[in-house]
């Protein structure tokens, strides 16, 4: 019996049973699509964490100070105060160092701005003429903040176009115009180019303000929440974090760089812990779409098996008249993978249009990896032998006299 | 305790005999017809069949001698379900491996000596219960096997039709087939040449059948 006739003669086996045949079925393609979903769910908002993260800039180093310690009392990491603009000025001057291109003493905090009825709760941002450079960002109307208004401490704010939006309104150019933060007036001097993103880290929803200003007159503090470091280059970010390590380390009267009031991330250390977090919730997605899966080829295996006790004259007389046990179990075998086979084919096209309802409705990119349809397949394909092969072996044991006597 | 089925059971036939297995019921005539149709194996003693040795054959081999040396006919004829009864008479060549064209001019001819030129299409639920075993009957001459074992073969079957699958019988008897059939109807018996009957799991009796009935 060739495999091709084992095919047809399955095939019209299973469409007796339409109802059952698809019910079947049905799990392995919940399993399979949501496998398929899940992945591609995953891996696009990887790449949407990925591609916003790049979007800060790529030869990035970001200097934080580290976690307050008094009386052996350990504070969070960031609350200390001890990186000053003079930090920042001595990085940028020394002689010690020698890859790093541009540096950006940034103090942020959160303030109620308003603007006539509107107000809104926003991050406010202190910064230096570098950080457009170092951050890369884009005017599209206006100026951004330029040295002059560091030095004189100048009441001028340059605003993210969502912020711009929630203060002014959609489509109204808001320089010239005033905001109110923290009893302080400013003038609204520039608004940014998008920088898209959305979700925990929206670049638009800001106010740059120059960092004298946010010091002294909005926050009343005098260190930085962060250093930004542009680096000469990409081969020299290690090189760049050692140089600036040792500076700050000397300027604080520390021996033992394990005593550093402050640390030094790159871009890609971020980008590497944000990749393992988003790894992990697409490893956990689909170890729950995997238990669907598993539940679906057990499906399979009761609907084989109801097949084997209903059939048993059947798979008695073909015993009878000389089927041998290999014809028996293969043909059992070829069964239960055309049903998974087939689960797995519609499951593959409901994940795929799941995952691009995703990513049309929550602005992901749409991601379906070759791989994981490839995957998909294979695995449906073992469900089928593995679930099918208890309920055909016993079909194939079965004892010709038993099952003709089979009522 | 061990129930015995059968013992002392020896007795020999030839090719072209039409024997009529007779005994009432659990006399082991049930179990005699499943060691002759390899289907069952006896727990001691020995079945040569073409002298080839049943009862040392492992379950793949006893599946080939079923296929090529043994035609079943059941007494509830046994086809499959809902397929038409050119694919039930196929069904044997094709686990013995004969070729599709083969097969096909094989079951034609099988159910036109049957009497079932006009039924090639028919599906099992379509026919009547005479039709259903000259079925069953072109299948189990699809190998041109070296006996033609029937199990009660007329016990479902209106008596004018159990008549038809007689003649079949002798025609197909008489053109040299080997024909044992199992039966508790000594009117059914009487159409055979030779009658064996068991009693007790022992043969009670075993000969000539001089006034064997004729259509």
């Amino acid at each position: 019996m060739d495999y091709r006739e084992m095919f047809i003669e399955s095939l019209s086996t299973l469409t007796l049973n339409k109802l059952r045949t698809g019910l079947a079925i049905l799990g392995i393609v919940i399993g399979i699509g949501s496998v398929i979903a899940l992945v591609s769910l995953g891996q696009a908002s990887q790449k949407a964490v990925e591609s916003q993260i790049q979007s800060l800039g790529s030869n990035l180093l970001t200097v934080m100070p580290g976690s307050s310690q008094e009386g052996g009392v350990r504070g969070a990491a960031g609350a200390r105060t001890t990186l000053t603009y003079d930090d920042a000025k001595a990085i940028e001057t020394s002689d010690a160092i020698t890859t790093v291109k541009s540096v950006s003493p940034e103090y942020s905090g959160r303030a109620q701005a308003v603007a006539g009825r509107n107000n809104i709760n926003t991050s406010v941002m202190g910064v230096t003429p570098l950080y457009a450079k170092v951050r890369k960002i884009d005017i599209s109307s206006g100026n951004f903040i330029n040295d002059r208004d560091v030095t004189a401490v100048s009441k001028v704010a340059v605003l993210g176009p969502t912020t711009a939006a929630d203060l002014f309104g959609e489509d109204v150019n808001p320089v010239g115009r005033t905001v109110r933060i923290n009893s302080q007036t400013l003038s609204v001097i520039g608004v940014t180019v998008s920088k898209g993103g959305s979700g925990f880290q929206n670049q638009d929803d800001i106010i740059y303000v120059p960092l004298t200003t946010v010091q002294k007159q909005l926050f009343g503090v005098n260190y930085l929440s962060t250093i930004s470091l542009e680096a000469e280059s990409e081969e020299v970010m290690t090189e760049a974090q050692n140089q600036v390590g040792y500076l700050l380390l000397q300027r604080h009267k520390l021996d033992d760089p394990l005593e550093a009031d402050f640390s030094i991330f790159s871009q890609q250390d971020i980008l590497d812990t944000a990749s393992q977090v988003t790894g992990t919730f697409t490893t956990l997605l689909s170890g729950v779409a995997a238990i669907s899966l598993l539940v679906g080829g057990i499906g399979i295996m009761n609907v084989m098996l109801v097949t084997v006790t209903e059939r048993t004259r059947e798979i008695g007389l073909r015993k009878a008249l000389g089927a041998k046990k290999k014809v028996v179990i293969t043909q059992f075998l070829t069964e239960s993978v055309i049903l998974t086979f087939t689960g797995g084919l519609f499951g593959i096209i409901l994940g795929i249009f799941v995952s691009y309802l995703f990513s049309a409705f929550m602005s992901f990119a749409f991601v379906v990896s070759p791989k994981s349809i490839l995957l998909a397949f294979a695995v449906s394909a073992a469900i089928g032998i593995v679930f099918g092969l208890y309920p055909a072996r016993k079909a194939a044991n079965l004892e010709p006299i038993e099952a003709l006597r089979y009522e | 305790m061990e129930t015995v089925a059968l013992s002392d059971v020896s007795f020999e036939i030839k090719k072209g005999e039409f024997v009529a297995i007779m005994g009432p019921s659990g006399s082991g005539k049930s179990t005699l017809m499943h060691i002759l149709g390899a289907l069952d194996k006896p727990t001691a003693g020995k079945y040569l069949l073409d002298s080839a040795n049943v009862v040392e054959m492992s379950d793949d081999e006893l599946a080939e001698v079923r296929n090529k040396k043994i035609g079943f006919i059941f007494q509830s004829y046994n086809l499959l379900p809902r397929t038409s009864a050119l694919k039930n008479v196929m069904l044997p060549m094709v686990y013995a491996g004969v070729g599709k064209e083969e097969r096909r001019i094989r079951a034609e001819k099988y159910l036109e000596m049957v009497g079932l030129k006009d039924r090639f299409y028919h599906t099992s639920n379509q026919l009547s219960g005479g039709q259903q075993q000259r079925v069953a009957i072109a299948r189990g001459l699809a190998m041109n096997p070296s006996i033609l074992l029937a199990d009660e073969p007329t016990g479902n079957i209106a008596s004018v039709q159990a008549a038809e699958i007689m003649d079949i019988f002798q025609k197909l008897n008489g053109e040299g087939h080997t024909i044992i059939m199992i039966t508790h109807e000594a009117d059914i018996a009487g159409y055979a040449k030779r009658i064996i009957h068991i009693k007790d799991g022992r043969i009670a009796a075993d000969g000539t059948n001089n006034r064997q009935r004729k259509i």
